[in-house]
């Protein structure tokens, strides 16, 4: 017990020196911060109507208008109702799922380091989807949604269950060793299958490095239930995050239900992870830059962090998403790609700023 | 350095194990040779034919694979020190995605379009181990700030291992399915084909690098109780964080350029030896050792026995090994 | 003797080694308990399940007669309040911040800030002298400050109830007095009931109207400072060897420890 404690000291430490290094907080009265949420809403809106109008079929942003209301059967028109409008929305969506419950996750691990990963959300999901592949024969990208949710949840569930182990029930330590060596054999068995199996590596190459792309507005309509569900729980959940961040014990002295809230989050991160994966593949990177860039930007409040964070995560998914489509025209580098190259820069700008502070 | 009879007891128990596993690996194969006569023929007393496959065929394959999972393990065990979180692996720090990428790269652009290598195979460890020290430079150039910091260290190595495996996911989309494969199972990390080359570079280079990452376990001790801690006892922190680092990323190295990422070893083989001796880094790194070089030797015996004649990369049973004992030590401990 | 709070055949454990064995407790209402003992001997685990941060293994905790598991965590909430072993903030909470959060058991979906909300933060910023000091983050605060500023989050809990586990830890002499005075103050004032770990026998003994002595997973001894701390009790709850004598400002007793140190012999004139 004593070396468990010393980790996750060590992980506590971790956690402080982390906000402490953020803690030069861009947008601090609240005036600030709610002209700052109203600017990202509006930069978001933007980045889903640009990501209509620019790709490989180059549009203008009248004939964009124009298939929208005025429709009129021609192939430019029904890209972008078919294949441009499916596409937008589902970035918007996907990048502010995977951001909340990056933050959802970080704050119930109280690591920094955790991401919707550690829950074996992505290494469920890819499981799944190999298994699917290569003993199902299962083929079409709409097959894939339903296997994958199921196997994220399940792998989630799985996680959950692990780190719950003992009386004190989820314990952040536990829940990080769990999760991490639950993913680590999950995506050990996916490699297997591949390696295993060319044709099956041949079909899901590009599902594995996550995609944006091709996906139907039926996938959409299907997961978009879920992922509702698990915005307005995040929201409401906000407050009581503040106090879970104080500790347990003081958050359970001031009445909190601790283990229910944890239960709570944890199902929003199935959610909203498994969803995005559902629907997108594996998108790395968003789940946990995201919480630790809209923290520099407006400080340590929950009911200011989800929401901040669903706009970045949909704005950095949007923008990585439409350059994806011109780095090597006509091919397409897969999305989670792009996030990480667009993203980091600016990660590392943060973490090195941020200890400047100090 | 004081061992209790506990640890002293574990490390005796896992060395058996070790020669147990070594001999029964070298046992097994399509030609089964049991355990004594792999003893003697290890040590030139065997039949001839023993003798053959043993030495010239097995031998090499095992002593890549034992090397190979103590210098993960170990390289784990001093990143976790260091780093101060249980989340920290040389593959958090982009070590290893920084290797990945490298080969890829090597694979992508050394390739014709009959799936010809332009050169010689031989470069490709030289070009893993080329990749893991670049990105070890990057991350440690790109956290120095008035010294570097774990937290600011695993952040920018974070960000840089994800561009690492943006690049590596691009180069095997825009490269031939054939490569993509090969470079899958590289990947995964294999021990495949090892010859006793391989094994005559790896062995000294791991053992001479254990040598002195346990010569500096005090430091590690003292890191871990954190910066002000270990400046308050005179621990020279930066200097010793670097040097730490770099037998860490040599580590690594070494281990990715031989048998390419292997996963699990570096993160999970620390946590096992942990919750069996406890924390302290003079009985834990040999231990984490001793824990790492049995995986990957039982991990490569499965994956080139249990679906014969396909062989799996050993990289795929190291989780499926070490998880489920993990997962039975966590319920294990569930109520001290 | 009026008591709002009682264990019952209460036992404690951390897996199979029992804590507390099989105790029966009333704690005084509108009074100061402190509880003493050895290090390890389980007063902060005693008072982290009457707390209810802890499930007892057998037995109940009743707050006014009703078992506390068996409540609502929120309207147990509104009763007592809890000030664990050491709290940490996230960086950067303002002090204000966090005393609002002692409202927390108030809130609901219907019931939103309120006027009284406010004006019980007011009061225990008020209380503790952290008005100036309200918009400072935490963690840039001293260590007594910062243990003010999350009593007066327990005080904007407004319960009838305070609970602390060690408040004085890591606090020099000056602020020990500091928040002990406090907690008297808020005691004598405003009649709460105050259950608190402290470690120093001395102040215990300065400050508490009921002392409860833990040794061996029982109650060894409890009641007023004066009439149980002697030489005998001290041997058998702290293994120490020391003399009694009486506190010459307060009249408390007060403990010397035998053992080694300077020893000067005053000499006679």
């Amino acid at each position: 017990m004593s070396d468990n404690n010393r980790l996750l000291v060590s992980a506590h430490k971790l956690d402080q020196d982390m906000v402490r290094g953020n803690a030069f907080m861009l947008l601090k009265t609240q005036f600030q911060k709610t002209v700052g949420l109203y600017l990202c809403l509006v930069l978001l809106l933007f980045l889903i109507c640009a990501s209509i109008v620019y790709g490989y079929t180059d549009t203008s942003w009248k004939v964009a208008l124009e298939a929208f209301t005025d429709f009129n059967g021609s192939k430019e028109h029904l890209i972008l109702q078919s294949v441009r409008l499916p596409r937008s929305l589902i970035a918007a969506c996907i990048g502010a799922s995977l951001a909340i419950s990056g933050v959802l996750m970080q704050t119930l691990t109280k690591n920094p380091l955790a991401s919707p990963e550690i829950f074996g959300i992505n290494a469920g999901a890819g499981l799944a989807v190999v298994i699917s592949v290569t003993i199902f024969s299962a083929g079409s990208t709409q097959a894939y949604t339903w296997v994958s949710f199921l196997g994220a949840a399940i792998a989630a569930i799985g996680v959950y269950i692990v780190g719950s182990f003992g009386r004190e029930g989820l314990t952040p330590l536990k829940l990080t060793l769990a999760g991490s060596v639950v993913a680590v054999l999950f995506s050990s068995i996916t490699q297997g299958f591949l390696v295993i199996s060319e044709t099956t590596l041949d079909q899901v190459l590009f599902w594995l490095a996550g995609s944006v792309q091709g996906r139907k507005l039926d996938t959409l309509t299907a997961v978009l239930p879920y992922l509702a569900v698990g915005w307005v729980i995040s929201l409401l959940l906000a407050s009581k995050l503040n106090l879970l961040s104080m500790g347990d014990d003081v958050a359970k002295g001031l009445g909190l239900k601790v283990g229910f809230i944890k239960l709570t989050a944890a199902s929003c991160v199935i959610l909203l992870a498994g969803g995005a994966v559902a629907i997108a593949g594996p998108v790395g990177f968003i789940g946990i830059v995201i919480p630790h860039i809209t923290r520099a930007i407006i400080g340590i409040d929950h009911r200011w962090i989800i929401p901040y964070s669903a706009m970045l995560g949909g704005i950095l998914l949007l923008a990585a998403d439409i350059l994806a489509r011109y780095v090597i025209m006509p091919q397409e580098v897969p999305v989670g790609v792009m996030t990480a190259i667009i993203g980091t820069p600016f990660f590392i700008h943060i973490a090195r700023k941020g200890f400047n502070a100090n | 350095m004081l061992l209790d009879k506990k640890t002293a007891a574990i490390f005796t128990g896992l060395l058996f194990l070790l020669i147990f596993t070594f001999l029964l690996s070298a046992g097994t194969g399509q030609l089964y040779i049991s355990p004594l006569d792999v003893a003697k023929a290890i040590l030139g007393f065997g039949s001839k034919l023993h003798t053959t496959v043993i030495t010239s065929f097995r031998l090499p394959r095992i002593m890549v694979a034992m090397m190979v999972g103590m210098a993960l393990a170990v390289a784990g065990g001093i990143l976790q020190g260091i780093i101060r979180n249980p989340l920290a692996s040389p593959d958090i720090i982009g070590l290893t995605s920084g290797a990945s990428f490298a080969v890829v790269s090597f694979l992508a652009l050394f390739s014709t379009e009959n799936n010809a290598l332009t050169v010689s195979i031989s470069w490709l460890p030289i070009a893993a181990f080329a990749g893991a020290a670049i990105t070890a430079f990057l991350v440690y150039f790109l956290a120095w700030k008035n010294g570097v910091s774990p937290v600011r260290l695993v952040l920018i190595g974070i960000g840089i291992s994800a561009l690492m495996q943006a690049g590596t996911t691009t180069m095997m989309i825009l490269g031939p399915i054939y490569r993509a494969s090969q470079a899958n199972i590289w990947i995964t990390g294999s021990v495949n084909g090892s010859k006793w080359t391989d094994a005559s570079i790896v062995t000294p280079l791991v053992l001479v690098l254990m040598g002195i990452a346990f010569m500096l376990v005090r430091h590690l001790n003292v890191q871990e109780l954190g910066e002000d801690i270990a400046r308050g006892v005179g621990s020279k922190v930066q200097k010793q964080r670097l040097l730490l680092l770099l037998i860490a990323t040599a580590l690594t190295g070494s281990a990715v350029a031989f048998a390419g990422g292997i996963g699990f070893v570096g993160l999970m083989a620390p946590h096992i030896a942990r919750r069996l001796v406890g924390s302290a880094f003079g009985a834990l790194l040999p231990v984490a050792a001793l824990i790492g070089a049995v995986l990957v030797i039982i991990a490569d015996l499965a994956g080139r026995t249990l679906f014969d004649p396909l062989e799996i990369p050993a990289g795929v049973f190291t989780a499926s090994i070490g998880a489920p004992y993990f997962i039975y030590l966590l319920y294990k401990t569930r109520n001290s | 003797m009026d008591s709002a709070i009682k264990t019952e055949a209460l036992t404690l454990s951390y897996g199979e080694h029992n804590i507390i064995d099989e105790l029966d407790l009333a704690i005084p209402k509108g009074e100061i308990t402190v509880f003493i003992g050895s290090n390890g001997c389980g007063k902060s685990t005693l008072l982290r399940s009457i707390a209810r941060l802890l499930k007892p293994k057998s037995g109940s905790v009743l707050l006014n007669g009703e078992a506390i598991a068996k409540l609502p965590t929120k309207e147990v909430a509104r009763k007592m309040s809890i000030l664990p072993q050491s709290p940490a903030a996230p960086e950067g909470l303002t002090v204000m911040q966090l005393v609002k959060q002692g409202r927390y058991p108030y809130q609901s979906w219907l019931k939103q800030w309120s006027e009284e909300d406010e004006q019980k933060v007011e009061a225990a910023l008020a209380a503790t002298g952290l008005v100036e000091l309200k918009d400072r983050p935490v963690d840039t605060l001293s260590g007594g400050q910062r243990q003010r500023a999350w009593i007066a989050m327990t005080l904007a809990q407004d319960t009838e109830f305070l609970l602390l586990d060690e408040p004085t830890t890591y606090l020099d002499m000056t602020h020990q007095i500091e928040i002990l005075d406090l907690l008297f103050d808020l005691n004598e004032k405003e009649n709460r009931t105050i259950i608190m770990v402290l470690h120093d026998l001395n102040l215990a003994c300065r400050y508490a109207h009921h002392i409860v002595a833990l040794k061996n997973k029982k109650v060894c001894a409890q009641g007023k400072p004066e009439s149980i701390v002697n030489r005998s009790l001290v041997k058998e709850v702290f293994q120490m060897a020391c003399e009694v004598t009486v506190d010459p400002l307060f009249g408390t007793p007060l403990c010397i420890p035998h053992g080694k140190g300077r020893y000067i012999v005053k000499e006679s004139l």
